[in-house]
């Protein structure tokens, strides 16, 4: 059944040089619809570096990565910028947040539902009907993701203001907001107590089900990513050094290794 | 909605018609008026700086092009001088467009650079071209607006808050939160499926349409206009303007622009002392209130009124609980 299911994005023999420095090298991966995958490895092993070229901050020195869009048709995105990309549904969060800290919450979900507008800018200016049912369908649509995760009764709020958990949220959230088919997320977890990233795990899976969308997760924390990922792939040095089912990557010995260290078998 | 446009159109219309019977003398017409040119300018400097987050070092350059332009489309075109203006915004809002290609691709302190540079060479352009510009000495326009203080308070602070309301409807729209996010974060924006480029781009037009009609204005209502109208000193007040008012902030840059205008005139006893006053409170506000008088916030008559009236509520509320207590 699984392997039935439609192709979303795939890399072949992905590479990046900086410099002289290799981030990464002949990476290849498929990503099928539905999956939650999770992309792990040690610190500098260049996950990040994946992510910016999948979401397209940077372009990939060689190689070729392939996206299939929401009408199933494919698109080679080695050189597309990140606003193209997310047109055609890939959506992402940062390691570091990157909220729009002074404007609204309402506001910071309602500027990724941009590419819904239908009016043109003289309605902007002389605020026409036309403008008004826009601007209402957005405000409905901002506010029901927000309540969908609960934090609509901080709308009217800065971001910066938010406490630093709802701040992840929020960025998750307007990740949804743009109807991704594709959702990367960049370390979730970094920075929350047990119990959040309890809370987190089961939005993630909240959202694959709810969203029906493909996820990959980048994230240092072992119980959450063995906990809801069906596959995981292991990074180290810029090349995949491992791939499979959770059992049997944490009984991977080159994993251990790299990874968790020699002392942790 | 209501309440704002009626404020409007009495701050348009009052004055207007007290100076047209000599209730405000012509000096205080002139200093309101002037002001109001200033205003739009702040208004201008606070869309490319403010509100789209671009550093831009040569808002004086653009209202230069939209003055002269109105000259030579009125002088040499023979048009109406109401048409002129207009067009005259259009033709600097198409100079942003020219000069933004290559520079908004650029951050931060390149850009500011950047437009310096496009400031003294507009400057150098103007002085050159004596047979268009008149050169160094300049270019006489006398209009109606020159001869009738009335009139120009009429028609410049009229334009003031059209150009106002037409720049709050464009920042609250997706079209404003677009450019806002790009301000926040470019690298976030690009992601969430905004092309920077082309919003960063929109931000420079708008400021640049708007300097232009300032300059139009100016033009025909001081009925003089030199190539220093262009220079990098005239660039920074007018930056000044915003930074004392709020970046971000349209009203916060309004009011200022009203306000420092006027206290260089009311300074004027102190002769060339004043030119020391200006900077030192432009100190202490950076000490006690860097980020403007009204920071990024709006000011608003309806919610003013709605805070004190909350309050007041407020307070009887209180007072009718306490006993129970």
């Amino acid at each position: 059944m699984s392997d039935e299911k439609r192709l979303v994005l795939q890399a072949t023999d992905v590479s990046i040089v900086f410099g002289g420095l290799c981030a990464v090298s002949e990476f290849s991966c498929e990503l099928r619809e539905g999956e939650l995958i999770g992309l792990i490895g040690p610190n500098g092993a260049g996950k990040t570096t994946l992510f910016n070229m999948f979401s397209g901050i940077y372009t990939p020195t060689s190689g070729q990565i392939s996206f299939w869009d929401r009408n199933d048709d494919v698109h080679i995105i080695n050189k597309m910028n990140p606003a193209q990309l997310n047109k055609l549904g890939i959506a992402r969060t940062f390691q570091n947040i990157r909220l729009f800290g002074n404007l609204s919450v309402s506001d910071n979900v309602r500027i990724a539902l941009h590419n819904l507008r239908t009016v043109a800018p003289a309605d902007v200016l002389l605020r026409t009907p036309r403008f008004r049912r826009d601007e209402k369908m957005m405000t409905e649509k901002a506010q029901e993701l927000l309540q969908l995760f609960k934090i609509d009764n901080k709308r009217n709020e800065l971001a910066k203001n938010l406490p630093y958990g709802e701040q992840r949220k929020l960025e998750i959230v307007r990740a949804l907001a743009s109807n991704p088919k594709l959702l990367l997320l960049d370390e979730p977890a970094a920075g929350m107590n047990p119990q959040e990233t309890e809370e987190l795990m089961n939005m993630i899976g909240f959202i694959r089900k709810e969203f029906h969308l493909t996820i990959l997760l980048i994230e240092h924390d072992m119980k959450l990513v063995m906990g809801i990922c069906e596959r995981i792939m292991v990074l180290d040095y810029g090349r995949i050094i491992a791939s499979g089912k959770p059992e049997e990557i944490k009984s991977n010995p080159q994993v251990i290794k790299a990874y968790l260290g020699s002392e942790a078998v | 909605m209501l309440i704002p446009g009626v404020c409007a159109v009495i701050a348009v219309i009052v004055p207007s018609v007290l100076i047209h019977f000599s209730v405000i003398d012509a000096y205080t017409a002139q200093i309101l008026t002037l002001s109001g040119i200033n205003a739009i300018m702040a208004l201008s400097v606070n869309i490319i700086c403010g509100i789209t987050g671009q550093l831009s070092l040569g808002q004086a350059g653009f209202m230069a092009i939209g003055a002269y332009s109105t000259i030579l489309l009125t002088a040499n075109a023979h048009l109406p001088l109401a048409v002129s203006i207009i067009l005259a915004g259009f033709v600097t809002a198409f100079f942003g467009f020219l000069i933004g290609f290559p520079t908004l691709k650029l951050e931060g302190d390149y850009l500011a650079i950047v437009t310096l540079g496009f400031g003294e060479i507009i400057r150098v352009v103007l002085v050159n071209m004596k047979k268009w510009t008149g050169g160094p000495n300049g270019k006489q326009f006398p209009t109606i607006l020159t001869l009738n203080p009335a009139v120009a308070y009429l028609v410049i602070i009229g334009t003031l808050a059209l150009l106002i309301i037409l720049v709050q409807n464009f920042v609250r729209s997706t079209y404003g939160r677009a450019v806002l996010a790009v301000r926040e974060d470019e690298i976030a924006a690009n992601s969430t499926g905004i092309s920077v480029f082309r919003y960063k781009m929109l931000g420079f037009v708008i400021a640049s349409f708007v300097a232009g009609i300032g300059g139009a204005l100016y033009a025909p209502f001081i009925g003089f206009v030199k190539p220093e109208q262009a220079s990098f000193t005239k660039s920074i007040d007018y930056l000044i303007f915003v930074v004392f008012g709020g970046m971000g902030s349209t009203t916060g840059s309004v009011i200022a622009a009203f306000v420092l205008t006027y206290l260089q005139e009311f300074l004027r006893f102190l002769q060339n002392y004043r030119l020391l006053i200006y900077p030192v409170i432009l100190i202490l506000v950076m000490i006690f209130r860097p980020q403007g008088f009204l920071g990024m916030k709006e000011f608003s008559f309806v919610n003013t009124f709605d805070r004190i009236a909350s309050r007041i509520s407020h307070k009887k509320t209180e007072a009718t609980e306490e006993p129970n207590v």
